[in-house]
């Protein structure tokens, strides 16, 4: 009997690490006094200081142990530096969520030290999904981050809109993973193999007939339910109620991290073992990019509450995402990256904002309780209508940019129509955008929202504000890695 | 010849406990020949030399499903007369589910016994039962081969007992809980207060 070699596991550090360190921050949290509110809101705060550390150490650690490609685990796990790049991202949009969430929470009553631990949990299961190199590891990191986001949604346990959205989003949930799970075992089914690199080689196939029908049907499914899973239309019914529902934190976190991380599955899957297909997929991917920019722009402009606009925001914003997804170029894939880090900034810079609309301590959602912002509040004003216009894609934000990194490689690959419609479409949503800053400046005056605005939501407005202004001048080092994590991703 | 007659006997215990399990009027009766059914099915997995499945079905079949079946039986109030008066009405759809099942069982045996690829890429996938047991083969495939997914799923259950406690464990007040430290803890003189009581009068 040969002894089994103890693997490597250098290239999986970053998710040992934080898997070791969840575990340790939950038996911490559990053994801390809790004889009053006062310890519980205590242990809390502890613990979503401790999760941010530990997020930030990982990012060290996954950017430290960077470089190459590298599989582990029997070639169920890769990294590589789409993955590191991907991952910081992921990574740095749950730190912050964590950070701005802790005074909402404790507002709320609803400080409990599993909400930190809740979202390193989901944050771990994303990195496991950028890493996938099996569909089995896909599914598994999947199910481990979609399993911490139903809870989160429902966090608010007490509020009927709260516990609507986590059950709503877990039963399309549930049923958007058995459209993925169908769609793997169609592809295991026709392929034999559940491994990205075989997959690739089973649908090249000896060049003399096309891939078999089975496994189109197959990326069928499992393109639906990654769609659901990045809320592209039409599996976008989900996001705006759960956007609405959830307390307005996790909506934060729901807009940016979970997507991020899909897309980055997204671009894994389609270009790595189906990368081959690219003529199969490619007018699956038009169709719901051009589906989502439109019913994003459109669908936006009626709306009131600020958190469902934000959640057709999002669908947009999925949309031209996947414009250069459909791109299937290294410049497509480099596009979309710099567009996630752009829209990463943005809407923490957006929701930052959000989280400062209060009135006596009661959370405002509705866009007109922003009435005479520009005149209460001038900086906080003037950051959101820096978000808005750079969201609208006005130059010279960093908007502007994320949209013509996107554009370029689609009229490259001969997509006109897409990029004919994805202008069209933002034009229509810089509507809805500028409207927010009209009401903010021209409005009369409601009541003031609550001041001052906290330190820490201050430091991230600060900042993103910063980079979204400043991208535009300095776009090098994000271009740079962009363009190689983008050909790691081609080099598999 | 003792194999034969061990298989014989295991297989005609199995049906009839089977038909026994559906046709028993106390339901108590039923769950008892399940078990037995299913005891007899994990022999039948030992002469196919299958001991893992044996058992693992008597330790999850027989120690926790059956036991859950046995308590569901027992707590809960259902009245078996009247959940019978439909069977006839039933029979014809059930004979026919159970025709096609058949019919799909026969294809498959159908398959197997015609197709000599098939049943030859279905002996290559499992190790030699002579180089290997069962219990090593399997540990070698989850604990070396696919450990990372092994653990993975790990992390999910541990996020489903996390999110369960989070929804729904509430803090109650007014619980009087025993606390051992301080049971022990208590003296006389905090809880005996002598009295002395004058002859006649009480307290």
């Amino acid at each position: 009997m040969p002894m089994a070699q103890v693997p490597s596991l250098i290239p999986a550090a970053p998710e040992l690490f934080m898997a070791v360190m969840i575990m340790a921050m939950l038996m911490f949290g559990v053994f801390q006094k809790s004889a009053s509110a006062g310890d519980e809101v205590r242990t809390a705060r502890y613990v979503s200081h401790l999760s941010v550390a530990v997020l930030a150490l990982t990012v060290l650690i996954a950017v430290a142990f960077s470089g190459g490609r590298v599989l582990v685990f029997n070639e169920l796990f890769v990294t590589d530096d789409f993955a590191v790049f991907t991952k910081v991202l992921v990574l740095l949009a749950s730190a912050v969520t964590i950070l701005m969430a802790q005074s909402f929470l404790e507002r709320h009553k609803m400080a409990r030290f599993e909400y930190p631990i809740l979202i390193a949990f989901a944050s771990l299961g994303m990195m496991m999904m950028i890493s996938a190199n099996n569909l089995m590891s896909l599914y598994l990191g999947l199910e481990l981050q979609s399993l911490s986001l139903y809870v989160i949604a429902s966090f608010q346990r007490d509020d009927s809109r709260s516990t609507e959205a986590g059950l709503k989003y877990f039963v399309l949930g549930a049923l958007a993973s058995g459209m993925l799970l169908y769609g793997s075992s169609l592809i295991y089914g026709f392929t034999g193999t559940t491994d990205f690199a075989a997959i690739t080689a089973a649908v090249a196939g000896d060049g003399t007939h096309g891939p078999g029908l089975g496994v189109i049907f197959g990326i069928v499914f499992i393109l639906a339910g990654l769609a659901f899973k990045v809320s592209a239309v039409p599996f976008h019914m989900w996001t705006p109620d759960v956007y609405e529902g959830a307390p307005t934190p996790v909506t934060a976190f729901f807009a940016i991290a979970p997507k991020i991380a899909a897309l980055a599955l997204f671009m894994r899957v389609m270009v790595g073992p189906f990368g081959g297909l690219l003529a199969e997929w490619q007018q699956i991917v038009i169709f719901i990019s051009m589906a989502s920019m439109l019913l994003g722009a459109f669908a936006a402009l009626n709306q009131t509450n600020i958190k469902r606009l934000m959640a057709y925001s999002s669908i947009g914003h999925v949309g031209y995402a996947l414009i250069g997804i459909a791109a299937g170029s290294k410049a497509g894939i480099q596009g979309v990256l710099i567009y996630l880090t752009i829209y990463l900034a943005m809407n923490l810079g957006t929701f930052a904002c959000i989280l400062c609309m209060r009135r006596g301590d009661q959370m405002v959602e509705q866009i007109s309780d922003l009435a005479g912002l520009g005149k209460t509040h001038k900086m906080l004003a003037l950051a959101l209508t820096i978000f808005m216009f750079s969201m609208a894609g006005i130059p010279p934000l960093a908007g502007f940019i994320g949209k013509l990194y996107i554009f370029m490689p689609a009229i490259d690959a001969g997509l006109y129509s897409l990029a004919v419609v994805g202008v069209l479409a933002s034009v229509v949503s810089a509507v809805y955008y500028l409207r927010i800053i009209k009401i903010m400046y021209f409005d009369d005056v409601a009541d003031s929202l609550d001041r001052p605005v906290e330190k820490t939501i201050g430091w991230v407005l600060t900042l993103s504000g910063l980079f979204v202004v400043i991208m535009t001048f300095y776009p090098g080092p994000i271009l740079d890695s962009a363009k190689l994590a983008a050909a790691a991703l081609f080099a598999g | 010849m003792i194999e034969a007659l061990a298989f014989y006997m295991f297989a005609a215990v199995t049906v009839a406990s089977g038909v026994l399990v559906i046709s028993a009027r106390n339901p108590v009766h039923s769950v008892l020949f399940l078990i037995l059914a299913f005891f007899n099915s994990a022999g039948l997995f030992v002469l196919l030399g299958a001991e893992f499945l044996a058992m693992i079905l008597v330790v999850v079949y027989v120690g926790a499903v059956a036991v859950l079946f046995m308590f569901v039986v027992m707590m809960l109030d259902i009245n078996f007369v009247e959940m019978r008066q439909g069977f006839l009405q039933y029979l014809p759809i059930g004979g026919v589910i159970g025709l096609i099942l058949l019919v799909e069982l026969a294809v498959v045996v159908g398959g197997w016994q015609l197709g000599p690829a098939i049943s030859a890429a279905g002996v290559a996938a499992t190790p030699d039962v002579a180089q290997v047991t069962n219990t090593q083969a399997l540990g070698q495939l989850l604990y070396t081969h696919y450990i990372y997914l092994f653990q993975a799923a790990g992390m999910v259950l541990l996020v489903a007992m996390v999110g369960a406690i989070v929804l729904t464990h509430r803090k109650r007040t007014g619980v009087k809980k025993q606390v051992i430290a301080d049971q022990l803890a208590r003296r006389a003189e905090e809880s005996v207060k002598l009295v002395k009581v004058d002859t006649g009068k009480g307290i």
